[in-house]
């Protein structure tokens, strides 16, 4: 659509300015004030300059959190995605059962993050766990809160049953889209199943798939009450991520300049690479308004 | 013909959905399974059924206030928040969809931005923020805190469904002597209802399963379900059959809204840009 320009559309994003530079510059000035400080106690504080930053970007602690923290985010993602697109290709198109589908595949989403967490402990726990249980009457050593893998695999299947669907609604909606004709031309043309996916399918849930992909990228890379519950960043520190690690050490140990550090450090990671997403989704969303 | 080739891939297709929507459902099964049992029984007998069906998990938390108090502090806030995002969000969303004016791409990419801003990350100074203008443990305090990631999704959606309304519309009702509150509230609203229901069943979503902001800013008063939940688990051992009763309790209020939202679905996930 073409838009007009008007100054005075300034004033009707006041209110949404004014809100969220409340909730979010000032509590963002405060991080950036501990973050060059140093203080022992009493609130008195020193200036600290950048020590804080460079002693995290030396410390091993945070560079095997973000190790982690970048594994976990690619698994879930290669997984999420093709599962996510192959579910949606399979949904029933319309009527009673395309209603039932959806109603269910949201339920994961409405569901508290912790209650997930309790979710996913109740069932895989050795002792009352159904999945737990089961794994070990048939004999595979599986116990999340001693083995580092079985922790790992517990966080990555319940992410997946988690999120899925969010990403399989999404290229629904994109699938929806697509007008019955360029089916029924594919098929004068006799185009195969796999050029039908690759040519008319992909190319329309592009833009929601990334949406999706952005959405799915920000949510896994901040992830924190559900290995909370689960297994509390253990066994050791085998699935202590970025924020579990960042509210250990800003609540728990109170180490006001390093945590503060570490927030802005975090936030500039997610911010740098949403941009590049969002960048490249808007120039897609703008190539498709030309073209099509 | 069309017909033909539907049913023979028919089998394949109910196949892949029955095992995916058995591979949502099983553990929420048992959730409801242990829900129904007794701890003796839990920790005792392994059963996928419960033996000795009991509703005293959902007796003990419905009758004590301790427990039901959260479901109606979690419920507070939600509705506070998805009001006063929806009030701030509805005319920004309507500037970014019509107009172009001074920084307005770099404000939308920084109103996403706090979407993108990890809550562990504002934890600790929202908590010091409202503790100094006294809000600590309010539901108020909640709400606000919860639009730093609402505010921005709604601009976002609500900007895509107003993006579909031919600008003609407005045009016509100025000149037909509407002002633009009028316009707004009595045209404009209407048109993109379907967006306003899809934007604040998100609100609803996002503020409802929120656990660190919501613990972090309260203590007694306005202390949310999911709060009280992880408390409960480290204190007196551990009472798996009252924690999945309160689980299952959770899942309800997100079932009904799914319930009434289902035909805008597929849309509203697609934050309206399809």
């Amino acid at each position: 659509m073409e838009k007009t320009v008007n100054q005075r559309a300034w004033l009707l994003v006041l209110p949404v300015f004014l809100l969220v530079a409340f909730s979010a510059v000032i509590p963002l000035m405060t991080v950036v004030n501990y973050s060059v400080q140093d203080t022992f106690g009493n609130n008195k504080f020193f200036w600290a300059g950048l020590e804080w930053f460079s002693e995290l970007l030396h410390s091993e602690r945070l560079w095997s959190a973000f190790g982690r923290q970048i594994a976990f985010s690619a698994i879930i993602l290669a997984l999420e995605v093709p599962l996510g697109v192959f579910v949606a290709l399979n949904m029933p198109k319309k009527g009673i059962w395309a209603s039932v589908c959806l109603v269910l595949m949201a339920l994961p989403l409405l569901i508290p993050w912790n209650v997930v967490g309790t979710i996913w402990q109740i069932f895989s726990r050795v002792d009352i766990g159904l999945l737990g249980h089961t794994l070990a009457a048939m004999g595979i050593d599986y116990n999340y809160t001693r083995d580092p893998l079985a922790a790992w695999t517990t966080l990555v299947v319940m992410d997946v049953w988690h999120w899925t669907s969010l990403i399989a609604l999404l290229s629904y909606a994109g699938l929806q889209s697509i007008p019955q004709a360029y089916y029924q031309a594919a098929k004068i043309d006799q185009a195969s199943r796999l050029d039908v996916f690759r040519f008319i399918e992909l190319p329309k849930m592009q833009g929601v798939l990334m949406i999706a992909i952005l959405i799915r990228f920000m949510d896994s890379f901040m992830i924190y009450t559900e290995p909370f519950v689960i297994t509390g960043g253990g066994p050791g520190n085998s699935t202590t991520f970025l924020s579990i690690d960042l509210v250990k050490m800003a609540l728990g140990q109170f180490d006001l300049g390093p945590a503060a550090a570490f927030s802005l450090m975090y936030f500039l990671v997610v911010m740098l690479v949403s941009w590049v997403f969002y960048t490249v989704m808007t120039n897609m969303e703008k190539a498709d308004t030309f073209h099509g | 013909m069309v017909d033909k080739l539907k049913s023979k891939n028919f089998n394949g297709r109910a196949l892949v959905m029955i095992a995916y929507i058995l591979f949502l459902l099983l553990p929420i099964y048992w959730l409801i399974n242990m829900s129904l049992k007794q701890n003796s029984e839990i920790i005792s007998v392994f059963s996928i059924w419960p033996k000795n069906l009991t509703f005293d998990n959902y007796r003990t938390i419905l009758t004590d206030p301790s427990w039901y108090m959260g479901y109606i502090n979690s419920m507070i806030y939600v509705v506070e928040n998805v009001i006063i995002s929806l009030i701030v969000a509805l005319p920004a969303a309507y500037a970014f969809s019509r107009y172009r004016f001074l920084g307005d791409k770099h404000l939308f990419f920084w109103l996403l931005s706090n979407r993108m801003a990890p809550p562990a990350v504002f934890a600790l100074p929202f908590f010091q923020l409202y503790s100094s203008i006294g809000l600590f443990d309010t539901h108020i305090a909640v709400a606000l805190a919860h639009t730093l990631f609402n505010v921005p999704l709604a601009v976002w959606i609500l900007e895509g469904f107003m993006r579909g309304v031919p600008k003609e519309i407005d045009e016509t009702a100025y000149i037909d002597g509407y002002s633009f509150p009028r316009f707004f509230v009595r045209i404009f609203m209407p048109l993109i209802a379907s967006g306003i229901g899809v934007t604040a069943f998100f609100c609803f979503m996002f503020s409802w399963v929120e656990l660190l902001l919501s613990r972090t800013l309260t203590s007694i008063d306005a202390k949310p379900i999911t709060a009280v939940m992880t408390r409960t688990v480290s204190a007196a051992g551990m009472d798996w059959g009252v924690l999945a009763a309160a689980g299952v309790l959770t899942i309800v209020p997100g079932a009904l809204v799914i319930y009434f939202v289902r035909h805008y679905i597929a849309k509203g996930f697609a934050l309206g840009r399809v």
